[in-house]
């Protein structure tokens, strides 16, 4: 089926244009389009009907992988396939790549971006807890400035974010700091899936962890109480581990749908979880299997 | 609003007028006589409609005409215009394929790969082909050819480059 709607196309030639656009939107609204993998299929399904559609993959201020002033900066056009061959984002953000090598697939992957993703703002999605272990901060523009918002902040409800009307996100930028991590997704069977339940760990040299969850929560969430039990263990494991795990099914909120039963994805979020920290934690030292495997099905303790 | 746009077309320099709603899919079927890509899912799900947008394998299905602009499309119609590559030719040898409604998406993906990795691992060639669904194969006749041509393309490159380090030897 094809897109029955119609709407204006335009690419505009800066950033400023393309502010303009969004700010003062003709009826029916406009959209910001980069990859298009959710905007099209919902253009599609009719599930939005925009008046204008402003691609804004080719702005120089959007592209681009860069380190600068102790931070990874990833302009929000550019698509996960990129990321997860910069050797910029697998030093500085391997769990970013790990994760990007379980989301959809190679021919999405070659268009869509994490900023689509976490603008698309659906519970499962994929970037939400990697950029929540890594405290991003989100770079948005207007046509009156910019602004900083915290990973932690952007996520209000299921497709609801804080981004500003009429505002653009611009890049992710995530903090350089030694650390490992792992990502741990639940599909369905082998291939592309969404998430049935997704898990990121991070852990520093001290032994801070923090832990996020997808999938089981009206937004991805951070796991505060997980993450005081694992505090200062650099290599959790008996007791600690249990603990852990238990807190972890405890304190998210799954709910069933036609993906998963709410039982089955808490069970399985304190899974993931050992299996996370096991791996993060291995990846610290030096050991452990390199970044970018499924941790489901290539991990399997 | 109507738009006339330029793009590469299997290595065709192509103007065409497009409606902003039309996908890329829809105008290589309906207005340019390009009937490899398919519409499967229509969602981005099956893979059928893999068209290589500057070389890397896209969903024809969720790209909208108006962005190509100005980039370069190739279907299965401009892979093989100078004949059947080595992977068409063994898929055709080994009755890969049976309905052939994947067929199109699924060589493109593979070419796609081989590209960026000639000698790929079984892991790779899975992961690449993940967003192609094929319900009659299994897959396995499918990704034990990919392996096979991509071992036989390393022999044949492998030969030359040896030879002389087996003259040093002896």
């Amino acid at each position: 089926m094809s897109i029955a709607c119609e709407f204006e196309y335009v690419r505009p030639a800066s950033l400023k244009d393309a502010l303009r656009l969004l700010a003062r939107p003709p009826e029916g609204g406009a959209m910001p389009l980069a990859g298009g993998s959710d905007l099209i299929a919902w253009l599609r399904d009719g599930a939005v009907q925009p008046g204008l559609v402003v691609d804004i993959k080719q702005l120089p201020e959007l592209r681009g992988i860069r380190v600068s002033g102790g931070g990874l900066w990833m302009g929000a056009a550019v698509p996960f396939s990129e990321l997860m061959e910069s050797p910029a984002v697998q030093k500085h953000a391997p769990v970013l790549v790990e994760a990007a090598g379980v989301l959809a697939s190679v021919g999405i992957r070659n268009r869509a971006t994490p900023a689509g993703n976490i603008c698309s703002a659906v519970p499962c999605c994929d970037s939400g807890p990697v950029l929540l272990v890594y405290e991003a901060e989100i770079h948005v523009a207007t046509l009156r400035g910019t602004k900083v918002i915290p990973a932690a902040n952007w996520f209000l409800a299921p497709r609801r974010t804080a981004l500003p009307p009429g505002g653009l996100v611009t890049g992710i930028r995530i903090p350089v700091a030694r650390h490992a991590g792992a990502f741990a997704k639940l599909k369905r069977y082998r291939g592309e899936d969404l998430a049935q339940a997704s898990v990121a760990v991070r852990v520093d040299a001290k032994g801070a962890w923090r832990v996020a969850f997808g999938s089981v929560a009206p937004t991805p969430i951070r796991g505060r109480k997980t993450e005081k039990i694992l505090a200062g263990h650099k290599q959790p494991e008996g007791a600690v581990l249990e603990q852990a795990a238990t807190a972890a099914e405890a304190e998210v909120a799954p709910i069933t749908d036609i993906r998963s039963s709410e039982h089955y994805r808490r069970l399985m979020v304190g899974v993931m979880l050992r299996r996370s920290i096991l791996l993060a934690s291995a990846r610290l030292v030096g050991k452990g299997a390199a970044y970018g495997i499924n941790i489901i099905e290539e991990d399997a303790p | 609003m109507k738009k006339e746009i330029f793009f590469q077309l299997n290595g065709e320099p192509r103007r065409v007028d497009v409606a902003p709603h039309e996908t890329l899919l829809d105008v290589l079927r309906g207005k340019m006589g390009v009937h490899s890509p398919k519409e499967g899912c229509g969602r981005g799900d099956c893979g059928a409609c893999t068209v290589l947008l500057d070389g890397k394998a896209v969903r024809g299905c969720l790209v909208l005409a108006m962005e190509v602009e100005g980039q370069a499309v190739t279907t299965l119609e401009g892979l093989g215009r100078d004949g059947p590559r080595a992977l068409q030719e063994a898929f055709v040898e080994g009755n890969v394929f049976q309905c052939g409604f994947c067929a199109p998406g699924v060589v493109l993906a593979a070419s796609a790969l081989l590209a960026a990795h000639p000698d790929p691992t079984e892991r790779q060639i899975r992961e690449a082909l993940a967003g192609n669904l094929c319900r009659c194969t299994g897959y396995e006749p499918i990704v034990k050819t990919i392996l096979a041509v991509a071992k036989k393309k390393k022999g044949r490159k492998a030969k030359p480059s040896s030879a002389p380090s087996r003259r040093t030897a002896s």
